[in-house]
């Protein structure tokens, strides 16, 4: 261990307390300026964003209590009718013989699988990146970068038929192994664990006789923790509502994830004999998001800083 | 099965984009040898398949029409060793997307496969469909009418058995034009005099809607009596959307946009739904399938509804076209084509026809459409009218000799960019349809075919 490098760990160390103690001023004497000027623009503005965020949702809340003509036949941001929001979710979750629950439970094992996965290969791999060096490290590093530039769309198609040929196509493996690649989430493990795991502390670790992965599992991944929220929350919401890779890749209902599942249903208006179910497209996509409001609220916080941490090493 | 569905989604736009260029590209190298294709293909007889079908095996059929389980279900009875997986793969759109990606990578495709008829041309063209005619079907000529029997004869083949059809008709709400004292227009002149006194009486209700539909645009010009593609040589195509029948529809459709007499109600959406029972959409201009949908969809309105003949362009004439519908194809990757055409025949020539009529389809063999039993039945919802007997009439008024493009299903979507502006700037529709066929030619050039615009 050579001075220079001490010296490499020790500033990061200073500079990460730096800007955190004067956030913490900055954001006390902007608070004081708050109670003394309140910003009647800034309020409305606010105001309207909250609103025009929290609409839809209103919209969809309220039409789920609707039934199927009632719908049709009333304003749709005011409730109407009878509350029909038990029969709905009942109907929701028996209709064909309870496909939604199938699709539900699919989308919920492509998330733990998907997501999970992501998270965790993002971490090695950004740990890796972060903490070791090799030749072709610079390499890696654009490819990484240019990935994060090409939407999953994109390559939809071209994954579809590398997929047939191995005759994965049809099989929950289609969407759960592209979902496992985060780019993203890479990246962002990558610069938060340039500061939140110390050299030094591995360095200690590795003179007391660990081993790396033990270091990496009993060390470096609880440091990561805000990190690895950060994006599991990204990984989550994206494969949450992924649509367009299972539409290409999934032929059989019984696989599809509750995005695919119910443009289905929606479709069935477009059939010759096929019913009408607008009320339980509706019912079905409101339950469709609470899992993940839930989640979101639950983890907004880890969220937040991890946002932070990304934006000021980037 | 389903309405013309121009693309309202910009996503699925996309992939069937994608997705027809793949398969595109890969059809045309196929069959750049010979034109007239598998006629060398063995051929098989009645006695094949029904050996085929006393044999074990499992078929998979993709469709969305909800008949086509009921369908399975009586087929498995009568030939208990065979078992027919159905499988909604999507409705139309998506459907074909699965189904051309399906073929440009060599498998995961079904044996069946529902397609509509304006989708037909670009997947039989491509070979991606086997030639029926192997299995003596081409003797079924005089079962189906002769548009749908012309729809899926493409070239010496053909490549799907018909299933449901949807001759036009003029499908109005009777308590509007008994409100206002409007009289049921016969021709476009007095259609566009009753959009027209209709809106003044009431500004809320329009004599019907339109944001611009492909599937709506080609029947309507159809029906005008234009032919603006023609295909030869399977690679020589030629698109000209301002041929005689062309301009008289857009003409007359000018008259209703630029005078603000469309509703701007995108069809299929709730509030279309919404439109037709409340009055404020008075009639439809669309294929005889619609009975059932108005049943389901817009039950308030029960008893409210008629059907009519559709406006024809000449006081006394008769000229009708088809709507939507389609067939069902068996694809060159399955690998048991003998018991596919077995269910194939059942499904839509023998006693499935009438399985797919009791679910609101309506059929398009002969046999089915004259008989009493069909021409008699009366409808509640339609106010105890006789709507068979209008509806067949139009199947038989369609007129004939008409095709779609090798590539519909792309030049469909990209309907909105052209067509459509005009729609959303009231401007000029055959302006649009100028466009449409400039960008429909280069892409058909772009994808190997000798593209003559005219």
């Amino acid at each position: 261990m050579s001075t220079t490098d001490q010296a490499r760990v020790t500033v990061p160390e200073s500079h990460a307390k730096a800007p955190r103690m004067s956030r913490y001023t900055r954001t006390n004497k902007s608070n004081q300026g708050l109670h003394t000027k309140k910003s009647i623009l800034l309020t409305i503005i606010m105001g309207a964003l909250v609103l025009y965020s929290l609409l839809p949702l209103f919209w969809l809340f309220v039409n789920s209590t609707k039934t199927q003509a009632e719908l049709l036949n009333s304003f749709g941001l005011w409730f109407s009718g009878p509350n029909a929001l038990w029969d709905n979710i009942v109907a929701t979750v028996t209709y064909n013989d309870g496909v939604f629950v199938r699709w539900f439970g699919n989308t919920l094992m492509y998330v733990v699988v998907g997501a999970g996965g992501a998270t965790f290969l993002a971490a090695l791999g950004g740990y890796g990146l972060a903490k070791f060096n090799f030749p072709g490290k610079k390499a890696v590093f654009a490819v990484v970068l240019g990935a994060v530039a090409i939407p999953g769309t994109a390559l939809a198609v071209p994954t579809f038929l590398m997929f047939s040929q191995m005759g994965l196509t049809n099989t929950p493996w289609a969407v759960i192994l592209p979902s496992l690649i985060s780019p993203f989430g890479l990246y962002l493990i990558w610069t938060y664990a340039l500061d939140a795991v110390p050299t030094e502390v591995l360095e200690a670790a590795r003179m007391d006789g660990a081993g790396e992965f033990r270091t990496f599992f009993t060390i470096s991944l609880k440091l990561l923790a805000p990190g690895l929220v950060t994006v599991l929350l990204f990984t989550l919401v994206a494969t949450w509502n992924n649509y367009f890779l299972p539409l290409i890749m999934l032929s059989e209902p019984t696989w599809y994830p509750l995005t695919v599942g119910l443009k289905q249903w929606s479709n069935q208006a477009q059939t010759v004999g096929g019913d009408v179910i607008y009320n339980l497209v509706i019912t079905g996509s409101m339950l469709t998001i609470i899992p993940i409001v839930v989640a979101f609220l639950f983890l907004q916080r880890y969220w937040q800083s991890g946002l932070a941490a990304g934006s000021v090493k980037a | 099965m389903k309405a013309p569905h121009s693309t309202r989604k910009a996503l699925r736009r996309t992939a069937v984009v994608v997705a027809t260029g793949l398969a595109l590209s890969m059809s045309l190298a196929a069959c750049s040898g010979s034109g007239t294709g598998s006629t060398a293909a063995s051929t098989a007889s009645a006695a094949d398949i029904t050996a085929a079908l006393n044999e074990k095996s499992t078929i998979t059929v993709w469709a969305w029409a909800p008949a086509v389980a009921d369908i399975a279900t009586a087929f498995e009875k009568e030939h208990p060793n065979v078992t027919v997986k159905v499988v909604n793969a999507g409705t139309g759109n998506d459907q074909y997307i699965k189904l051309q990606n399906a073929i440009k990578a060599g498998s995961g495709a079904p044996d069946i496969a529902q397609i509509e008829y304006y989708a037909l041309p670009q997947f039989a063209l491509s070979k991606s469909l086997a030639d029926l005619s192997a299995y003596g079907f081409d003797s079924f000529a005089s079962e189906y009418t002769d548009s749908t029997w012309g729809s899926v004869k493409l070239g010496d083949g053909i490549y799907a058995l018909p299933q449901d059809s949807g001759p036009m008709a003029m499908f109005y709400n009777k308590a509007v034009f008994d409100k206002y004292g409007l009289t049921v227009p016969t021709t476009w002149d007095e259609y566009v005099a009753t959009a027209k006194k209709l809106h003044e009486a009431n500004p809320n209700a329009y004599i019907t809607n339109d944001t611009g539909d492909a599937g709506f645009t080609t029947s309507m010009i159809w029906q005008a009596g234009g032919k603006p593609y023609t295909t030869t040589d399977s690679t020589k195509v030629s698109i000209n959307l301002q041929d005689e029948g062309s301009k008289k529809f857009a003409d007359t459709w000018n008259t209703l946009l630029s005078n603000d007499l469309l509703a701007a109600t995108p069809s299929w959406s709730d509030e279309w739904y919404k439109g037709l029972g409340d009055g404020t959409i008075a009639t439809l201009n669309i294929g005889a399938w619609m009975p059932g949908n108005l049943e389901s969809g817009v039950k308030d309105a029960a008893g409210d509804w008629r059907v009519a003949p559709l406006p024809t362009y000449k006081a006394g004439d008769t000229a009708s076209a088809e709507n939507g519908g389609g067939g069902d194809a068996i694809l060159e990757q399955s690998k048991n084509k003998l018991v596919a055409a077995g269910f194939l025949q059942y499904m839509n020539e023998g006693a499935g026809t009438q399985i797919s009529i009791d679910a609101g389809g309506f059929p398009s063999t002969v046999a089915d459409l004259n008989s009493d039993k069909f021409l008699n039945a009366t409808s509640d919802y339609f106010g105890g009218q006789k709507i068979n007997e209008v509806l067949v009439q139009s199947a038989k008024d369609v007129v004939p000799g008409w095709s779609y493009l090798p590539f519909q299903v792309y030049s469909n979507s990209i309907f909105k960019d052209t067509v459509g502006q005009a729609y959303a700037a009231k401007s000029d529709i055959n302006a649009g349809l100028t466009a449409w066929q400039k960008a429909s030619a280069d892409y058909g050039n772009q994808q190997g075919f000798t593209v003559t615009s005219k």
